[in-house]
């Protein structure tokens, strides 16, 4: 074969480096303008339907959806609407999580659509019908930086990925913020759904702001999108955008988390250029106010903060507290705005988040992370995803990603939650372990892991009342007893995994 | 354990029909709570009440807080049946209100005694306290507070009185002034606690401090809480400053090395302490502990 300037280029060198001749076919180029090609291109699609049908999804294949848009999402359910009429069966939905809004599921996996789910958590409707034995194939639960890290090495394959974003440009460049006043949702940070549009086979961008190419910043890039559409509405801005986290007034939450802050003050990790993360939960999210105080008065900087970001945390960035926001998801409209304003607030996707197989990842490089739950038991184990009545009703989040990597996990929990006592002999469902799991503050005292000797000697010594996570599991049940032991059947409803992608626990259908 | 003199800057009110409250109410470190069964609880719920703080004050472990029990008067149908099942359940101390007479503490003295004979509680184990809610209360102040010795305190209860007073509730309390100076010198006259009354809204804490720091400089031992995010400003205001601790430190010095002299003078700097310069300085020095500025080993 000959090239345009007469080169002989022979076939069989072609073949042993696996190359492909090249020809333009006469094509030539595209001389329209820029403004002409953004109107024709190739990437625009005119309705959901037309964008499924060209992502060449088939029945049995998996689609994922981010939880950026929180409660208010609309989505997940418009898409499976969409895909049910379109009569698709079979599919796997794998979201990075899923919450009360996305009840629309239960019809959808009644009717075969869906058959198989993969997530961080659930809620409400959608979550008690599983646990009574709603579906054939158990849920798949995966904490944040597993499914990250699953999505990466393909043992979660990802089909065709459904991502709205509060805006894009027509070719893709997507975005959890918006500058132009059109835009109608904010949501932040899109760390989870970065993920997706690099690994799924095909990125679908569902957004209701369609802006002028360059969308800059842009959480996703345009060239990890396939096909953008324009919808009607995200969902309930009033829910996606949650103006200000504020701090919690309730008084157990701040007795918590003061006493929390007090801990990671003396644990011996509370120096100049410290790393934090703070998970949710009314008193996890407190601490950083008692801990701020702290650090003007003793003149301690932290290097970052990680994880889902408040307007707290923006905060004392802006007063030069923290360096560095590492933001994987933000959690009101403050954290979301700072995005855009602050140079110094970084989006990072779940892989740089919370990767456990790579050293690069900001969990690595954690000092203290102060995380809620739901249930603790003497050896420290921690469940925050199955209720008391054995419901699942939570979600794993970051929870056992960053407890294994911090140097310093700090849980915080009150000891009776209603009358049920929140320490136990054994977890009901076994999310994070315990070896992982440095120090449980409750309202009634602190308790160390006996593998963290240092600690304790470090927090007695600065004063603080340590007990014994068995006197506190007694104290408790002292006053309400002990609970009788939960009734499931042999049915396995959900397997809960390690951020390592081995499983941990599994989690049965509830006897109804 | 009841004891007459013990620090009591703070005393949380708990409704005495609220159970999730009943259960953990000593955790956020006010010295004393006290368990309503009087204002805070409906006719139709006044012995539901009784038995679920019967209980509560059985079971749980309030540790070293001060279990304070606010009963109906004895002139209510509920003011003996009160009595007879707190004495029983063993609270701290009974809290009379609307408290207008001398006659009034006599009174519920004698059926307190008689309730500890019948069931074999040691007769004056049950401490009690007085809230002086009237006019009345307050000519009688002096004669109250001395009326009983298991008194610990007297306190103000402001909404009762300036109703009974037709006065107003201001922000600088100049309603309260008279009331407040005359249950102050009652009970130091009489030697037990002087405490004030609640400052009821709870995301007002500017005006919780001014009041607390009135009622500190005026001379009382604590303010009456209505909410745990109320505990710490008030401690903070009746924590002693640095100044007056070291002052304290350096009196009670003074004091150890005469003792150590077998002297029954003390002096400071070449000038004799007085005695109640020492007791104010112990105080300073438990307060100061109490209030977590300084370390037991600290005052050696």
């Amino acid at each position: 074969m000959k090239n345009a300037i007469h080169h002989e280029v022979s076939s069989e060198l072609l073949k042993h480096l696996g190359l492909e001749f090249y020809s333009d076919n006469g094509k030539g180029k595209d001389c329209s303008t820029l403004n002409e090609r953004l109107v024709k291109n190739g990437k625009l699609v005119d309705s959901l339907e037309a964008a499924i049908k060209k992502s060449g999804l088939k029945d049995g294949m998996t689609i994922s959806f981010h939880h950026h848009f929180r409660n208010g999402d609309y989505i997940l359910n418009m898409v499976l609407d969409t895909l049910a009429k379109m009569g698709f069966k079979n599919l796997t939905v794998a979201s990075s999580s899923l919450s009360t809004a996305h009840a629309p599921l239960i019809e959808h996996i009644k009717s075969g659509v869906v058959t198989k789910i993969e997530s961080s958590g659930m809620r409400d409707d959608l979550a008690d019908a599983i646990s009574h034995g709603l579906m054939k194939e158990p849920v798949i639960f995966r904490s944040h930086g597993g499914r990250a890290s699953a999505i990466a090495n393909g043992s979660l394959h990802i089909d065709v990925a459904f991502l709205g974003a509060p805006s894009s440009d027509v070719v893709g460049n997507a975005s959890g913020v918006y500058t132009n006043p059109e835009g109608k949702s904010i949501c932040g940070s899109l760390g989870y759904a970065k993920v997706d549009a690099r690994y799924a086979d095909k990125a679908i961008i569902l957004t209701d702001n369609v802006v002028p190419f360059p969308n800059s910043p842009a959480s996703i890039p345009a060239t990890d999108v396939d096909y953008v559409v324009k919808v009607e509405a995200l969902g309930d801005s009033s829910k996606i955008s949650s103006g200000a986290t504020r701090f919690t007034k309730n008084p157990r939450d701040l007795l918590i988390a003061e006493a929390a802050a007090k801990v990671i003050q003396e644990s011996g990790y509370f120096t100049d250029g410290f790393s934090i993360q703070t998970g949710s939960g009314g008193a996890a999210l407190a601490v950083t106010r008692f801990i701020s105080e702290e650090m003007v008065k003793r003149n301690i900087k932290a290097r970052f903060a990680l994880g889902g970001i408040t307007g707290q945390i923006v905060k004392l960035y802006e007063e030069g507290l923290i360096g560095k926001i590492l933001d994987v998801q933000g959690f009101d409209t403050i954290a979301a705005e700072s995005l855009i304003n602050n140079a110094d607030h970084i989006e990072v996707d779940g892989n740089q988040y919370a990767s456990p197989f790579n050293e690069g990842s900001a969990i690595h490089q954690l000092d203290v992370v102060i995380l809620s739950a739901l249930e603790v038991d003497v050896n420290f184990n921690v469940n925050v995803l199955t209720g008391s009545d054995g419901v699942i009703r939570g979600a794993i989040g970051g929870h056992p990603d960053t407890a294994s990597k911090a140097a310093l996990t700090v849980l915080v929990s009150p000891l009776i939650r209603g009358r049920i006592p929140c320490i136990l002999d054994r977890v009901n469902t076994l999310v994070t372990p315990g070896s992982v799991c440095d120090v449980l503050v409750t309202d009634q005292g602190i308790a160390v892991n006996p593998n963290r000797p240092e600690v304790k000697e470090r927090l007695l010594k600065a004063g603080l009342k340590v007990t014994t996570i068995e006197a506190l599991k007694e104290s408790a049940e002292k006053v309400v007893g002990k609970p009788d032991p939960l009734q499931f059947t042999d049915k396995v409803v959900a397997v809960v995994t390690h951020p390592d992608g081995r499983v941990l626990d599994v989690i049965h259908e509830v006897k109804a | 354990m009841a004891t007459k003199q013990r620090l009591r800057r703070t005393m949380m009110f708990i409704p005495g029909n609220n159970p999730g409250m009943m259960r953990d109410a000593h955790i956020y470190g006010s010295d004393s709570i006290m368990f309503d069964l009087e204002d805070a609880v409906s006719m139709a719920e006044k012995d539901a009440a009784r038995l679920l703080v019967f209980n509560a004050i059985k079971t749980i472990d309030y540790g070293d807080t001060e279990v304070v029990v606010r009963i109906n008067p004895l002139n209510t149908p509920y003011g003996k049946a009160d009595i007879e099942a707190m004495v029983v359940a063993g609270a701290h101390v009974l809290r009379m209100p609307k408290t207008e007479t001398a006659e009034d503490i006599t009174e519920c003295e004698a059926y307190i005694a008689e309730m500890e004979k019948k069931h074999g509680i040691p007769v004056g184990k049950t401490l009690m306290m007085a809230a002086i809610e009237g006019a009345l209360g307050v000519i009688n102040a002096y004669k109250i507070a001395t009326a009983s010795d298991r008194l610990i305190g007297i306190a103000i209860g402001a909404e009762d009185y300036c109703a009974n007073l037709k006065a107003n509730r201001t922000k600088s309390g100049i309603e309260l002034q008279l009331a407040r100076e005359t249950i102050v010198v009652a009970a130091r006259a009489a030697g037990i606690d002087a405490l004030d009354t609640v400052f009821s809204d709870v995301n007002d804490e500017e005006q919780l401090i001014y009041e607390a720091t009135l009622v500190k400089e005026m001379g009382f031992d604590g303010k009456s809480v209505i909410n745990p995010r109320q505990i710490g400003p008030v401690h903070k205001v009746f924590a002693p400053t640095e100044k007056e601790i070291e002052k304290a430190k350096r009196i009670i010095a003074a004091l150890k090395e005469a003792e150590a002299k077998g002297s029954g003078v003390i002096s400071l700097n070449g000038k004799m302490v007085d005695r109640p310069v020492v007791i104010r300085a112990e105080r300073t020095i438990e307060l100061a502990i109490a209030s977590g500025v300084l370390l037991p080993e600290e005052v050696e």
